[in-house]
């Protein structure tokens, strides 16, 4: 006769409650299957009704103001305009109150204007903003293999705040531990961008600043000088990780994951992630990096690098930031229409001495360390 | 009649202490009182101890010792000697190898892998002596020595995945870390390097075997367990007597599925797909990189992986042109 009062029988009490609590934790049924491939090869990627609803809850656009283009060129009105000095002085208005709205509620003008002398470049915050126009602008004018029509905003990273949620910053470099014993190896500690895995914890220098080879698969099936290690194949998977989670998608909503290299297999929403990989290589080294002299320290990591972008800084968590809602085209300067034509290059005078255009050199070894080939 | 219709073990012999049949040669005993524990009788035999060390296990206890030690203390260092997150992040925390620039240097800087050789070194040392242990224990009690040999076949999976194929391959940077998650993570960026590991067809024949053991464990015990009630746990008896027990079972199998193992048989089969999970897993490992690039390529070139209607169209690496 089964008695609870055993030993046995308080053993499997105990299991039947970790069980239970361990059910606890799952996500609540019913589950979206969203089919990404042919019929029967499982390439599926779920979606939770409740964090579904969760996350169109915070990610919708907001209001818009009404569209105004009249008055003369902003260029011969105001002082100091360098970058949208064709638009309108109604749209450059329009446009300078939604930035406010976008970026610093709170504070307002002032943020980044000197009161009485909004032309001034005194706070480096009209400097960072100035060249974040620019940015913008480059974005949704050079990058529409990755933003198609939808295009980006300042709201789409910012989302009201002063600083956008999503950011990273160069972690440490792989086995730059002083002691004996090892140390920063920049993996095996949980890390929350890799889904909480023991993977590289900063997938992101090496691949979306630097230009390391992301691409890990060879292209015969024997051996034919594909010197790329598990190492490297551990980097990629990271970055991919964080892909993932960026978007909130598993990897068939990309790969299948039997071949993932295999882009006649893939979707091509994959196309499109190929895009935005050149396109934060270039947003960050190009744009953020330079900008690094002017932030104050606190805004700065913790080997005093400028915050960068990933994919989470505009996704957010959903495959397609605010859902495709199409912001940027009620904003044409945004799209750079009216704006100077050099307006993807940096003006040098507004630039602070020390600065340049051309990309930083890699901090030496930069993960490069750990990312060296298999056969050297 | 011993009652086995439990799932927990129902029967707990208690007579004065086996001290076993004495030690041939050597100058090493038997150690300490043998005593009976209830709880361990639940799962086992009552009886704890005596146990022999012996030269070999001292040495195999030694140096696994000071593996666990280096590994471990790796890992507190990586959490700057923290013990709160050293427990909290534990599943975590690995020795990492050296990096594969370091190619198959011995040894690289102690912080960038030095290190993991020498845990590496100590325990492989540790495993080998725990097998000659197991072997030289086996021969003293007059037994085979199947037991050492399948252990054997254990320690052959584990030297091709971080000793044989790291060589091969020129970089001891190819080898796994010590570690909880991150020897899972290198498993899956070794597939995800290697085009899908499950189309290296020594990796399906160990998963045939893995899953053929478990299928094969569970039968087996379940058969046993069901005849107990006619003597059926006498198993090796009835091998050559083989009784109404083991006449039942043969016939229940024979009902079922036409065929069935005899109380010899049925050891032979587990011991052998016990045995050729990972000495086919190994093969498997070694070929992967070295002869083999891409497994998926290696598949389709062979006719194993079918081709799947492209229902998006014609999509291509857009590196090389492609939209």
């Amino acid at each position: 006769m089964f008695r609870f009062n055993s030993i046995p029988g308080l053993a499997l009490v105990g299991v039947f409650v970790t069980c239970i609590i361990a059910v606890l934790t799952f996500q609540r049924p019913p589950v979206d299957v969203v089919s990404t491939g042919g019929p029967g090869i499982g390439m599926q990627t779920l979606f939770n009704p409740a964090s579904v609803n969760k996350a169109l809850g915070i990610n919708q656009a907001p209001a818009i103001l009404p569209s105004i283009d009249a008055g003369p060129p902003a260029g011969t009105v105001y002082k100091n305009v360098q970058v949208l000095q064709n638009v309108s002085t109604g749209a450059f208005g329009r446009l300078m109150v939604s930035m406010t709205q976008w970026v610093a509620p709170q504070q307002g003008c002032g943020y980044c204007h000197v009161a009485g002398n909004f032309a001034s470049d005194a706070k480096y915050t009209k400097v960072v903003a100035r060249r974040m126009l620019q940015m913008t602008i480059a974005v949704n004018t050079t990058y529409a293999d990755h933003v198609g029509n939808v295009g980006v905003t300042c709201y789409t990273c910012h989302r009201g705040n002063n600083n956008p949620a999503n950011i990273w910053f160069t972690g440490v470099v792989p086995g730059s531990g002083p002691a004996l014993a090892e140390s920063d190896m920049g993996k095996n500690l949980p890390a929350p961008a890799i889904n909480g895995s023991s993977l590289p914890s900063d997938p992101y220098t090496p691949f979306l600043l630097n230009h390391h080879n992301i691409r890990i698969s060879g292209s015969t099936a024997l051996p034919t000088g594909n010197t790329a290690s598990i190492k490297n194949a551990e980097w990629t998977y990271a970055l991919m990780m964080t892909y993932s989670q960026a978007l909130g998608v598993s990897c068939e909503y990309c790969h299948n994951s039997r071949a993932f290299n295999d882009w006649t297999q893939s979707t091509p929403q994959r196309v499109r992630a190929f895009y935005a990989e050149a396109m934060l290589r270039d947003l960050n080294s190009n744009y953020m990096v330079p900008l690094t002299p002017l932030f104050p320290a606190a805004l700065k990591g913790p080997s005093g690098d400028v915050a960068k972008i990933n994919c989470a800084t505009c996704h957010q968590g959903v495959y397609i930031p605010l859902y495709g809602a199409k912001m940027a085209t009620h904003f044409p300067p945004l799209e750079g229409i009216g704006t100077t034509t050099a307006s993807a290059a940096t003006p040098a005078s507004s630039m602070p001495a020390g600065m340049t255009m051309t990309p930083p050199a890699p901090a030496t070894p930069s993960n490069g360390s750990s990312l060296g080939t298999s056969k050297p | 009649m011993a009652e086995y219709q439990n799932i927990f073990t129902r029967v707990q012999i208690r007579g004065p202490a086996h001290h076993g049949v004495p030690v041939p040669g050597g100058p090493w005993v038997r150690e300490g009182k043998p005593f009976f524990a209830y709880l361990l009788g639940q799962i086992g035999n009552a009886q704890v101890g005596p146990f022999y060390l012996g030269s070999l296990g001292l040495a195999s206890l030694l140096t696994g010792f000071i593996a666990f030690e280096i590994i471990g203390l790796n890992m507190w260092a990586s959490v700057g000697w923290n013990p709160i997150l050293f427990v909290r992040d534990l599943p975590w925390l690995a020795l990492e190898p050296p990096s594969p620039a370091y190619g198959l240097r011995v040894i690289p800087p102690l912080a960038q892998g030095g290190w993991w050789l020498i845990a590496g070194f100590f325990l492989t040392t540790s495993l080998i002596l725990w097998f000659l242990r197991v072997y030289r224990r086996a021969t003293q009690l007059g037994l085979g020595t199947h037991t050492a040999w399948a252990f054997a076949s254990a320690i052959w999976l584990y030297l091709c995945l971080g000793f044989f194929r790291p060589i091969l391959m020129g970089a001891w940077g190819e080898a796994p870390p010590f570690g909880i998650f991150p020897h899972l993570d290198w498993t899956v960026a070794f597939s995800l390097r290697c085009g899908n590991l499950y189309y290296d067809p020594f990796h399906m024949l160990s998963i045939v075997f893995l899953y053929g053991s478990v299928l094969l464990f569970a039968m087996h015990a379940a058969t046993i367990l069901a005849v107990s009630r006619f003597g059926g746990d006498k198993e090796v008896e009835q091998t050559v007597d083989r009784g109404t027990a083991s006449e039942r079972a043969a016939l229940f199998w024979r009902w079922t599925m036409g065929f069935n193992a005899t109380m010899e048989s049925i050891h032979r089969w587990a011991w052998w797909f016990a045995v050729l999970t990972p000495l086919t897993g190994g093969i498997g490992i070694l070929l992967t990189g070295t002869v083999v690039d891409d497994w998926f390529l290696w598949a389709v070139k062979h006719g194993v992986a079918p081709h799947y209607p492209a229902i998006y169209g014609a999509i291509a690496d857009p590196a090389k042109g492609g939209k």
